[in-house]
Order: C-alpha cells, then sequence, then structure tokens
C-alpha cells in the first residue's frame, strides 16, 4: 500500500495505490492523518484509480477521513476507484455519504 | 456432495496471512476460469472472513485458522473459513450492517460484504469455542456462457 498526495487550491488529492485490507488499514490511516494535519485541507479527495484491491477495512478508513474532514467543516469524495473497491463501495453503501466521481 | 478438488490450508492469526489467504483462493479458483469480478468477490469475502478470526476471534493472542476450498459439482465454490477463538454470542447481532465490537477502525460491514458477493453464506459459532463461515459461489466456466 503506498499513499501519495497533491495539494492545489484547499484540495488535497491522496492517490491509493496497492492494496488495502486490515494489516494495511492501520498505517495507511497514520499516513493520511498525518497528511490532513499538514495541510488541513478544505476539501480531501480520494483517488482510488491505483488501489487493486480493498475490504471493508478500506470502509472504515474512508469512513474516518469524511467524518474528520465533515468535523472541520470540509468535503471528501472518492475519485476513479478501480473495478473491485468501487463493488465494494457500492456494497457497503458508503456511495450514499461520500460521493463518488468518475472521470 | 463429493468434492472434485479441494484444498486446505493452516495458518496463524497474523495479519500478513489475509493477504496470503485471499491470493492462494483466487489462485485455487483460477481452474474454474472465473471472471475478474468473480475472483474479486471470492478474494474481498475470503479477506473479510479471515479478518474476522484475526480481530474478533483472537483479539489477545495468536491462534490457527483453518481455510478450505472446494469445488463442488456444477462449478459451485465453497470456502470455509474456521477458527477456535473466542465465538460469537449473538450470530444474527455480529451479522447486522454496522454492527462492530472492533472500534473505529472496524467498519461493521464485513458480513455484509459477504453476503452480498456470496451466493450462500452460513455461520456456526459456539462461544468460547469458535466459529466456521462457510460461503457458496458459483463459477460457471465463461466458454459454456455464451
Amino acid at each position: 500500500m503506498n499513499i501519495s498526495s497533491a495539494y492545489s487550491a484547499g484540495r488535497l488529492t491522496l492517490y491509493l495505490a496497492g492494496e488495502l485490507d486490515h494489516h494495511e488499514a492501520r498505517e495507511a490511516m497514520n499516513s493520511i492523518e498525518e497528511l490532513l494535519d499538514e495541510y488541513l485541507p478544505r476539501d480531501c479527495a480520494l483517488d482510488l484509480s491505483a488501489l487493486s484491491f480493498m475490504d471493508s477495512s478500506g470502509i472504515a478508513v474512508i469512513h474516518r477521513v469524511s467524518r474528520r474532514m465533515r468535523e472541520a467543516g470540509g468535503r471528501t469524495w472518492i475519485e476513479n476507484p478501480a473495478r473491485q473497491p468501487r463493488r465494494v463501495i457500492h456494497a457497503s453503501g458508503i456511495d450514499r455519504l461520500v460521493p463518488v466521481s468518475t472521470r | 456432495m463429493n468434492a472434485q478438488n479441494y484444498i486446505k490450508l493452516d495458518f496463524p492469526s497474523l495479519s500478513c496471512n489475509e493477504a496470503f489467504a485471499r491470493t492462494a483462493a483466487a489462485a485455487f479458483t483460477a481452474q474454474l476460469d472465473p471472471t475478474l469480478e468473480e475472483l474479486g468477490d471470492i478474494k474481498t469475502a475470503v479477506s473479510e472472513a479471515v479478518t474476522n478470526c484475526i480481530v474478533h476471534a483472537y483479539p489477545d493472542e495468536i491462534g490457527r485458522i483453518s481455510m478450505r476450498l472446494r469445488i463442488l459439482p456444477d462449478g459451485q465454490l465453497e470456502i470455509s473459513v474456521r477458527d477456535w477463538g473466542r465465538g460469537i454470542e449473538d450470530v444474527a447481532q455480529a451479522m447486522a450492517p454496522l454492527y462492530t465490537t472492533g472500534g473505529e477502525e472496524r467498519s461493521g460491514m464485513g458480513f455484509t460484504i459477504m453476503e452480498s458477493f456470496m451466493d450462500k453464506l452460513r455461520v456456526r459459532s459456539t462461544p468460547g469455542k469458535g466459529t466456521t463461515v462457510v460461503m457458496l459461489r458459483t463459477v460457471r466456466p465463461r466458454r459454456k456462457r455464451a
């Protein structure tokens, strides 16, 4: 699991790559928290185009990012989820809470 | 039902084995000529079942997990994930969407995802003795689908 980021005009885009499961989730969340603390963005986009696998541990990560952004008055959305994460996002219903945008 | 082929894997409840278990399940399923979507669904369900053992069955210890995959007639894949851990007091409650005892690192969606990605899901548990999750998914050979 690898996380990279890009910041522009109040928006932080987090690019999640690799596999996000329970084993990877804690470290992923710590890295994301550090980036949110550093940039204090108004909006946060989670780009999942290079995430080849995600299970419900990933749903918990998305949930936490969304809650943290909401508490700070910001927005969160998911961008370009690859096929398998898209099915998990849909089955979990988190897309009713966090919007999903595709290219 | 007679199994046409099977594997059985025993491994300790270390979280690094989540990826190993789902990859092994995908490798075994490959002989059924699944679509990418079917493979993704099977990997996801295995990941959820094995994670449950690691997080909930053995919260304070490393215990044994046993995963068995069987190919049954008509392209049915049976996945069984068993532990000898804590067990579940109330299976219906544990399976309810968003219910979790795992804190904010867990989403409470594991069983919901297993249920929606598999054709059948059965959970047997005895508190103090352990839990067995059995899942069924039909994988029809693509060359016969057309």
